[in-house]
């Protein structure tokens, strides 16, 4: 028998033509001096503006249907475009919540009246959203939600209180589940809302740092119309878990996003002199490795010939008027199989970014530049990013779900180990 | 682009392992321990039927001159059942090394034979592998360094943690090439023999696992099975965690080495340092979670950790792999 097979990390001619166009735009127009803090005033028209010229520029949602303001890549052209966004230092995604787990949800579950309403809108950041998930006895335990929907005329009456918001604080509208049936599970319904409706209170949450990263959201009989469920009524949970893949994994931190930050710490590694420390040039290199494993594991994901060997999520019931093929968002890595690429880029951002800290010693608390050549902004990073990089990291094995929650659905959706006692 | 197993090479590797699974390894393994090589020479022939042995040959001796991606699928399957024998060495190191080195002689007495099976070769290239595993009962023993390739004269037996690995002391026999072209065909022959090193490192790294799930499942402590506590659910996915993404870094490696040469060293050496990290996690959490019976020899696991153990510091230690990255990265050769 003759086994002769090939790989190889050859780009075809026109995705190498599609990483051209977007590293030649990038640079021309990614702003030389970083943009205010998304949190700040000034900072929200800043990357709302910023999205506009993405958009304009038919960039800010590259793997979309054109339809929706898309460009109909393939997920590897994706993946490249995350690369190269992240290369340029171009500014954080105010609309990632919407770009990244909302549409996806709406390209599977939503409508073909949704879709049209709701995407071209959220591809330009004319509306910003806001996740609301967690719940103050809600977190881990996602199913414990207790904020209600009550049936009402022509739509609901949402009230009740969520947490940890992620840009409530400036977003237009948000979407989660909501209870609307006694069973833990088939009682909970996806539903979107607008932030700024009656009934709807506010409050940010100052982060670890400073931030307003994200805030807590009241709602006291808040109106939402039919037309802003997701899926079917009480069928919630099983349409968040179908995309939540997209939340933990790939979608949300792309590879790109820690192969630019590898390729700035060994910057400042070499401009720091520190090659003749062992034990730092170890945790570099383990660092530069471990962005690498995610790149090249994304590229096979991307590539694969062969069925995913993972298990995907149960489907959830469909709609009548849901396409034979929703287009995708974004690369998609199956469901549990996404936990592991998620608690793999969460510890892999943290370790990262305390290397990074170490390379800048006692310059590394002040969020400031060092004096001396190593601090020079540019390529390798300055200290401030650095330093707000590494609070950021700190939250990775916390949100989407948290680490220990991963590891229990990979030990036990991937796995196969019997369920724990719950 | 593809990074992935062809449904071809996942066949070949579904070959393999039905062929491993029906041949009882473990007396192989135990005869082979003993000087009793009969049975594991007669499962290489098989594995030769394959195609396994062939892989790095080429066409032209004989062999199916593979890309090094084919290497790797089969190596992982070898390192999945313990295979005993030199199989980074024979497999690999050794075809790369005379295929580079181009002297035709050497390579039409050696490489046709090695490719059908008849002869199962070794070498020691001191100081990454001092000895020459299983010296004693193979036909063909080198010995090369920077300068020169020579035949090896089998010594003394020093003792491996694998019982299987019957590690020889090598002195110098008759010289069989010398000058310039020794030094790159070395080198080569050392990232082959990396390569398939960190492949059979996964492969023993995921029957660990896959082993330990089973235990996990059946092992009843509390009333319960002890895969439903935490404590032991989340060190295995941690476990899984780490094989999953050491193997792109395998076939990249691959990549590099058949299509890349500027990057092949870092590469094939990322590859080893995370396949190795991977393996020893997998072997460490493998013992902890069997407990007792893990460590005791009749659980059979030992195959897997001595293996483990052994290979985790042969054909390079993790330091003289992190090293070349280092080196590589401080001279910008970040993607």
């Amino acid at each position: 028998m003759s086994p002769v097979g090939t790989m190889n990390l050859e780009l075809d001619h026109e995705t190498r033509a599609f990483r051209a166009e977007v590293r030649s735009w990038l640079a021309t127009n990614v702003p030389t001096t970083p943009l205010p803090p998304v949190d700040t005033p000034e900072g929200d028209r800043a990357h709302r503006a910023w999205e506009r010229r993405l958009a304009a520029a038919g960039l800010s949602v590259v793997s979309w249907p054109s339809t929706y303001g898309g460009r109909d890549v393939s997920p590897l052209q994706w993946l490249i475009f995350e690369e190269e966004y992240h290369r340029a230092r171009a500014p954080v995604r105010i609309n990632q919540n919407g770009l990244f787990l909302l549409a996806p949800t709406l390209f599977t579950h939503g409508t073909a009246e949704q879709r049209a309403r709701l995407l071209p809108r959220m591809a330009r950041a004319d509306d910003v959203w806001a996740q609301a998930w967690s719940e103050p006895e809600a977190g881990s335990d996602l199913a414990g939600i207790r904020s209600r929907a009550v049936r009402t005329d022509g739509g609901w009456l949402l009230s009740g209180q969520k947490t940890w918001s992620t840009r409530a604080a400036q977003a237009d509208h948000a979407f989660g589940l909501f209870r609307t049936g006694a069973d833990r599970h088939r009682g909970l319904t996806y539903l979107m809302f607008d932030l700024r409706a009656a009934g709807v209170t506010v409050r940010p949450i100052q982060q670890v740092g400073g931030a307003a990263g994200f805030a807590e959201i009241f709602l006291d009989q808040v109106f939402v119309p039919d037309a802003d469920v997701l899926g079917e009524v009480d069928q919630g949970w099983s349409v968040a878990m179908s995309t939540a893949g997209h939340e933990r994994g790939l979608s949300l931190r792309s590879p790109g996003r820690f192969t630019a930050a590898a390729e700035r710490l060994v910057r400042l590694w070499c401009r720091a002199g520190a090659h003749a420390d062992p034990a730092l040039s170890d945790r570099v290199v383990a660092g530069w490795i471990a962005a690498r494993a995610y790149q090249l594991h994304s590229y096979g994901t991307a590539t694969r010939e062969t069925a995913d060997p993972m298990p995907e999520p149960p489907p959830s019931p469909g709609r009548a008027d849901r396409p034979a093929q929703a287009g995708s968002t974004a690369l998609r890595d199956s469901g549990h199989a996404a936990s592991m690429t998620k608690v793999f880029w969460s510890e892999l951002d943290v370790a990262l970014h305390e290397v990074a800290l170490d390379l800048l010693g006692p310059y590394a608390e002040t969020g400031g530049p060092r004096p001396d050549s190593a601090g020079r902004a540019g390529d390798a990073g300055g200290a401030d990013a650095w330093l707000d990089g590494y609070l950021f990291s700190l939250a990775g094995p916390i949100y989407a779900g948290t680490n220990e929650i991963q590891r229990t659905v990979i030990a036990e959706r991937v796995l196969g180990l019997p369920r724990d006692r719950r | 682009m593809k990074l992935t197993p062809s449904a071809e090479q996942e066949q070949f590797a579904a070959a393999i392992h039905a062929m491993l699974t029906e041949a009882d390894i473990p007396a192989v393994a135990r005869k082979w321990t003993a000087g009793d090589p009969a049975a594991g020479q007669a499962l290489w022939r098989r594995l030769a039927e394959l195609g396994v042995t062939g892989l790095a040959v080429p066409a032209r001796w004989g062999g199916l001159a593979a890309h090094p991606a084919d290497l790797v699928v089969a190596c992982e399957e070898l390192g999945h059942h313990a295979l005993p024998g030199p199989a980074a060495e024979s497999i690999a190191a050794l075809p790369m090394l005379l295929t580079t080195l181009g002297d035709d002689a050497l390579c039409e007495t050696w490489l046709p034979r090695l490719a059908t099976g008849e002869v199962i070769g070794t070498l020691a290239v001191p100081p990454h592998v001092p000895y020459a595993t299983d010296a004693d009962v193979v036909s063909l023993v080198l010995r090369a360094d920077e300068q020169t390739l020579r035949l090896g004269v089998p010594g003394p037996r020093r003792r491996s943690v694998d019982g299987t690995r019957r590690l020889v002391e090598v002195a110098d026999g008759a010289l069989l090439a010398t000058g310039p072209a020794v030094g790159p065909a070395v080198a080569h022959a050392l990232d082959a023999g990396a390569l398939a090193c960190a492949a059979q490192l996964l492969g023993a790294g995921h029957a660990l696992l896959e082993t330990t799930l089973r235990y996990a499942g059946q092992r009843t402590q509390f009333g319960h099975p002890i895969g439903q506590f935490q404590a032991v659910k989340h060190q295995l996915a941690d476990v899984a965690i780490g094989l999953e993404f050491a193997r792109p870094l395998l076939y990249a490696a691959a990549v590099a080495l058949a299509d890349h040469p500027p990057t092949a060293a870092r590469d094939v050496s990322a590859a080893k340092v995370a396949c190795t990290d991977a393996a020893q996690r997998a072997a460490r959490t493998a013992l902890q979670v069997h407990g007792a019976i893990g460590y005791a020899r009749e659980s059979g696991l030992d195959s897997w950790l001595t293996r483990i153990w052994a290979l985790a510091r042969t054909w390079g230690t993790q330091s003289w792999h992190r090293d070349r990255i280092r080196t590589a990265l401080a001279t910008g050769a970040l993607t």
